[in-house]
């Protein structure tokens, strides 16, 4: 496994919405490249034809009646609202294309 | 220390059903401990005395009624504040949910509250659960009752501090690689993390959807059977949760041991452990052995992939859960003029170091390229170890170990993230195959630190444990804190 | 500058879709809140719409035995065991900066989608058809963006074509068969309107002949018929020109702007999108049960293309009558009832005619829909059985027609009751002939001396005697006769 850059915890921490001065990101690299390193005997694990185990617990998607339950009072939902407008939630301007 | 602060949920329930004392009497005591001792201790980090008071009142309003008392009907609870609470403040020990208050109720207090618990407030643990000493917190430090200069363990270290110095008398706490039962061992009380899908995660902040569950932080195991069969059970709102029957877990504890296979581990007794906790999990194989358990020493060769596994896989989720908390619909936002700022600010301010590093680790676990050599690599050791533990429990009907490998440390004494990861080792596997596990006091160092020994059961025994952790705690009882 | 036309001779374009259809559930996807299109913004939340933290997500049985009719009309392969997964990207709709939806183990794959095209049948491949969450609305308010969670979490199957498409016309009747399929089946309303239907589109083109796909370009916000084909000419004549001028196209997602009739390029991030999918956690396998799938293909109606086929192979409908007959499952039923009143062979095309031309004609002048005609089928037949066995002209047939769709009297009856049978007896209509021919000697000498035209003059009296009852066909056989040319 190839050691960690330092462009590679920035890209990261973008890609995770991270903002982080530069000590946090030299601490980051350090800290995670040791980690990651620690971690690196896993590769030599032969898991040829095994599953990967994505639950705990063998079990079926249950699947819900088609009803529809009163919803949440808007009041309810929005009262954590940090900054809102009557019955909606304002951020930034979206950019053009920052997500779908 | 004397009197209802340490009464067993069996004690209160029976005075309270004998008209002996009123449950809001049980409260009153009960916020005068956490009044007088809190400041010290600092397991509590919101109060509910209001709820907590309608509660007791309604206990005691059926009592005069002659209706029937639910099973935990006056018993004061506190809850690990990854538990969401309706209109009680909810902040999982971190500051991006600072001052959140909740409209809704997780699955878990609409339980204890229809059993007749009356909850009294949330109690602190690291960030989103991710921590073993509650130092990640980000509102308070919480002490060891057993010695305030070291931690409590964690994440659920609120919870255990609480139990131990009599602030509650049971609390829930929640464990995605040992945050149950490692405090509850660092703190001399008993901890029992269900099976995965035994107890509903509706409600409860995730950390790593496929290794967190809910579980009892008691200072006996009766005290915990009684909770866990409050808490159990299938849940619609949870597609986790496991439709099967739960079994009245009390029965379970005057069962004995006699012609129980217990198994030891070697993988888990081979590397560095504490002398004293070696000495102390001896004691309690002869304990056992005496009681009539037939002792077998098994092997899980996978056991040391565990933590590499656990870390990779925990982190990945979270770093999946974590991704709402961006100051939009609630909690905490940062000043920022564009939306990209806004997200990386809100999130950079609002976590602490241990939730960026783990968010990081994830992030990269995840990463298109990634994906096959990290998360999906981990996901088949997590496999291999499953494959393990079906293995023993061909021969073994439960397992014992040392819920750590060393007791309580010092405030800010591990150097290194790695050093404090290093400490869960014996915990981790039990969430990566979804076991039942528990810890149960088996002994104090001579510095009177607590000893935690774990027992790990087949998927849905937690009855074997329970059955087990009696014998353990009749023989090896460690008493209550100074 | 070479002109497109010729551009178009040496360059092929190459386009797939990937639509999104609304399901028609009456709560959400992965929670029980209600759907409503123009509820009050932020009205329709839960904890799990809102991604409040603890909140978990229970699929919508009603979405997958949507999302599975589906799949089966379209022939789709379905997975016995096919899993949710988490879609990482940062975005204020999207309350838990995630979306579920599926990405190595779709419900359906390997499917197809009958077209109509220039009224032949062509068959376009059908990658994959998903299962995923819809996301809330952002509206640009100047300096911010309002966000409304009501659509967030309504469920919505993702339907991905091969890249086999080759004009935009072609993906404008994608779009049309879909919308009539997912119609027909009523697994989705389907209303444009409402964005029940959105579009994407990837294209690219290459020289004719070249196996290889160019590069394509993503056209994003396409959703309405016309603007599937507007932005794809759009986006191949942009392709060809700047390819013509010595320019290369670059990868990208272009946003599609209907007002300006034209498309730019959104703004890439100095990051690339790394989605990190990985398997749910909170979702385990969603497995297909044999009885599922068994009252999924027992429900299941023949399909509207088949119809098409049927009607013009065994009915002997037109294409282009065929093709309106499907374009509405309630006219297509309305139509086989109607064959079913009438298993006469080759009536198909006479039927299809009298509803098309006469019923349609009368809804749309009322404004109601085949479902509201006060003129059920079989009494449609009964008129069409007058006129085919001649007892009346089709001319009075529309007469006919219009009585009973206002009245509600049964054809027969009026046509019983107004005496206008029509006259088919040789014998009676041999003596008007006679008449007719007697009291115009002139005409009669003019027409025998080669006057064509005065035919007509011969045909129009019989009918003037007869109130226009005398069966055309007779009278014209009678008067050659009786005219001796």
């Amino acid at each position: 496994m190839p050691s960690l850059t330092r462009k590679e915890v920035e890209e990261i921490a973008l890609l995770a919405r991270l903002h982080m001065d530069e000590a946090a990101l030299a601490r980051m690299e350090s800290e995670l490249g040791a980690i990651l390193e620690h971690f690196s005997s896993i590769a030599a694990v032969d898991t040829t034809d095994i599953p990967p185990m994505t639950h705990a617990v063998p079990i079926e998607l249950p699947l819900r009646v088609d009803v529809a339950f009163p919803s949440l009072d808007a009041a309810d939902a929005l009262r954590a609202v940090p900054k809102r407008d009557g019955d909606l939630i304002v951020v930034p301007a979206i950019i053009a294309g920052s997500g779908e | 220390m004397s009197g209802v602060e340490l009464w067993s949920i069996a004690d209160i329930t029976r005075r309270i059903a004998a008209g002996e004392v009123t449950a809001a009497k049980i409260l009153t005591d009960t916020i005068a401990r956490i009044t007088e001792r809190d400041g010290e201790l600092g397991a509590y980090l919101a109060t509910d005395f209001e709820g907590a008071q309608t509660a007791a009142a309604l206990v005691d309003a059926m009592r005069s009624a002659n209706l029937p008392l639910g099973p935990l009907a006056g018993v004061p609870i506190a809850l690990k504040d990854m538990i969401v609470t309706k209109g009680v403040v909810t902040t999982a020990g971190s500051k991006i949910l600072d001052g959140w208050s909740p409209p809704y109720n997780a699955t878990v207090v609409e339980r204890l509250r229809a059993a007749g618990a009356v909850i009294v407030g949330k109690v602190n643990c690291d960030e989103f659960g991710m921590g073993s000493s509650t130092e990640n917190s980000a509102y308070k430090k919480t002490r060891n009752p057993w010695d305030a200069t070291r931690v409590p363990g964690g994440s659920s270290g609120g919870s255990s501090a609480a139990v131990a110095a009599g602030l509650c008398t049971a609390s829930l706490g929640t464990d995605t690689g040992g945050s149950i039962r490692q405090p509850a061992a660092f703190c001399g009380v008993v901890g029992l993390k269900p099976t995965y899908g035994r107890v509903s995660r509706w409600g409860i902040v995730a950390f790593a959807s496929s290794l967190d569950q809910v579980g009892p932080i008691a200072r006996s195991v009766a005290d915990a059977a009684l909770v866990l069969q409050a808490i159990s059970g299938h849940d619609p709102l949870d597609s986790t949760s496991l439709a099967q029957p739960v079994p009245q877990f009390s029965e379970s504890i005057a069962a004995g041991v006699t012609g129980l296979k217990v198994g030891l581990p070697k993988e888990y007794f081979a590397g560095e452990i504490d002398p004293e906790i070696r000495a102390a999990l001896d004691n309690t194989v002869a304990a056992l052995k005496e009681k009539g358990a037939e002792i077998i020493e098994v092997s899980l060769p996978h056991t040391e992939l565990a933590l590499p596994a656990y870390y990779i896989v925990a982190p990945a989720e979270a770093s999946s859960n974590l991704a709402r908390y961006d100051g939009i619909r609630y909690g905490t936002r940062a000043d920022a003029s564009d939306l990209l700022d806004l997200y990386c600010k809100t999130r950079g301010a609002g976590f602490g170091p241990e939730v960026k590093r783990r968010i990081m680790l994830g992030t990269y676990a995840l990463r298109s390229g990634y994906y096959d050599a990290y998360y999906k690599k981990a996901q088949q050791i997590r496999a291999l170890i499953k494959r393990d533990f079906d293995a023993a429990f061909e021969t073994v009907d439960v397992l014992l170990t040392p819920t750590t490998p060393a007791p309580a440390f010092a405030f800010e004494s591990k150097a290194t993230p790695l050093d404090m990861y290093l400490g869960d080792i014996f915990t981790l596997a039990c969430n990566l195959a979804g076991l039942p596990g528990m810890s149960v006091p088996c002994g104090l160092t001579k510095n009177r630190l607590p000893i935690g020994a774990q027992l790990l059961g087949k998927p849905l025994d937690e009855a074997t444990l329970i059955r087990t952790g009696a014998v353990i705690e009749s023989a090896l009882a460690i008493g209550a804190p100074p | 500058m070479t002109e497109l036309a010729q551009l178009l001779k040496d360059f092929e374009p190459v386009i797939g879709l990937e639509v999104h259809v609304q399901l028609a559930t009456k709560s959400k996807a992965f929670s029980a809140s209600g759907i409503e299109f123009g509820a009050s913004p932020n009205s329709l939340t839960d904890p799990t719409v809102l991604g409040l933290p603890g909140s978990l997500p229970v699929f919508n049985k009603a979405a997958l035995e949507l999302a599975l009719k589906l799949g089966v009309a379209t022939g789709s392969q379905i997975r016995a065991k096919s899993r949710f997964a988490r879609k990482h990207y940062f975005y204020p709709d999207q309350p838990k900066n995630y979306q579920i939806t599926q990405f190595d183990e779709p419900l359906c794959e390997n499917g197809h989608l009958d077209l109509i095209v220039g009224g032949a049948v062509k068959r376009v491949k059908l990658q994959r058809i998903h299962l995923e969450e819809d996301a809330g609305k952002n509206t640009h308010v100047g300096a911010f963006s309002h966000v409304d969670l009501n659509r967030a979490g309504v469920p919505l199957c993702e339907v991905v074509s091969a890249p086999e498409l080759t004009s935009s016309e072609e993906a404008a009747e994608f779009m049309r068969a879909l919308h009539r399929l997912v119609r027909w089946l009523e697994i989705s309303e389907a209303d444009m309107e409402k964005g029940h239907l959105r579009c994407d589109a990837n294209v690219s083109v290459r020289l004719r002949g070249e196996d290889r796909l160019g590069t394509r370009t993503e056209l994003k916000n396409i959703n309405s018929f016309r603007f599937v084909q507007n932005a794809i000419d759009h986006e191949i004549a942009r392709q060809l020109r700047l390819i013509d001028s010595g320019g290369r196209v670059e990868r990208e997602t272009r946003l599609w702007d209907a007002d300006l009739g034209q498309s730019a390029p959104m703004r890439s991030k100095e990051e690339a999108n790394d989605y990190r999918y990985f398997p749910d956690p909170d979702l385990p396998v969603m497995v297909v049960e044999g009885a599922l799938m068994g009252n999924i293909l027992r429900s299941l109606p023949e399909l509207p293309v088949a119809r098409f086929e049927r009607y013009q192979k065994i009915h002997n409908v037109t294409a282009d009558d065929a093709r309106t007959l499907i374009s509405d499952r309630a006219l297509a039923e309305y139509f086989d009832a109607a064959l079913e009143a009438h298993p006469k062979d080759g009536s198909g095309r006479t039927i299809a005619n009298w509803m098309l031309t006469e019923l349609l004609g009368a809804l749309n002048k009322a404004g109601i829909t085949i479902a509201q005609s006060p003129m059920p089928p079989q009494r449609l037949i009964s008129l069409v059985k007058l006129v085919e066995e001649g007892t009346i002209s089709g001319k009075i047939g529309k007469e006919i027609f219009e009585e009973s769709y206002r009245t509600g009297e049964d054809p027969a009856a009026i046509v019983e009751r107004r005496g206008v049978q029509q006259i088919s007896d040789e014998a009676m209509l041999w003596a008007v002939v006679e008449k007719v021919v007697s009291a115009s000697p002139k005409q009669t000498t003019d027409y025998q001396g080669g006057k064509d035209s005065l035919f007509g003059y011969f045909v129009g009296q019989v009918m003037k005697e007869t109130q226009g009852r005398a069966n055309p066909v007779m009278t014209t056989d009678l008067l050659r006769k009786r005219l001796g040319r």
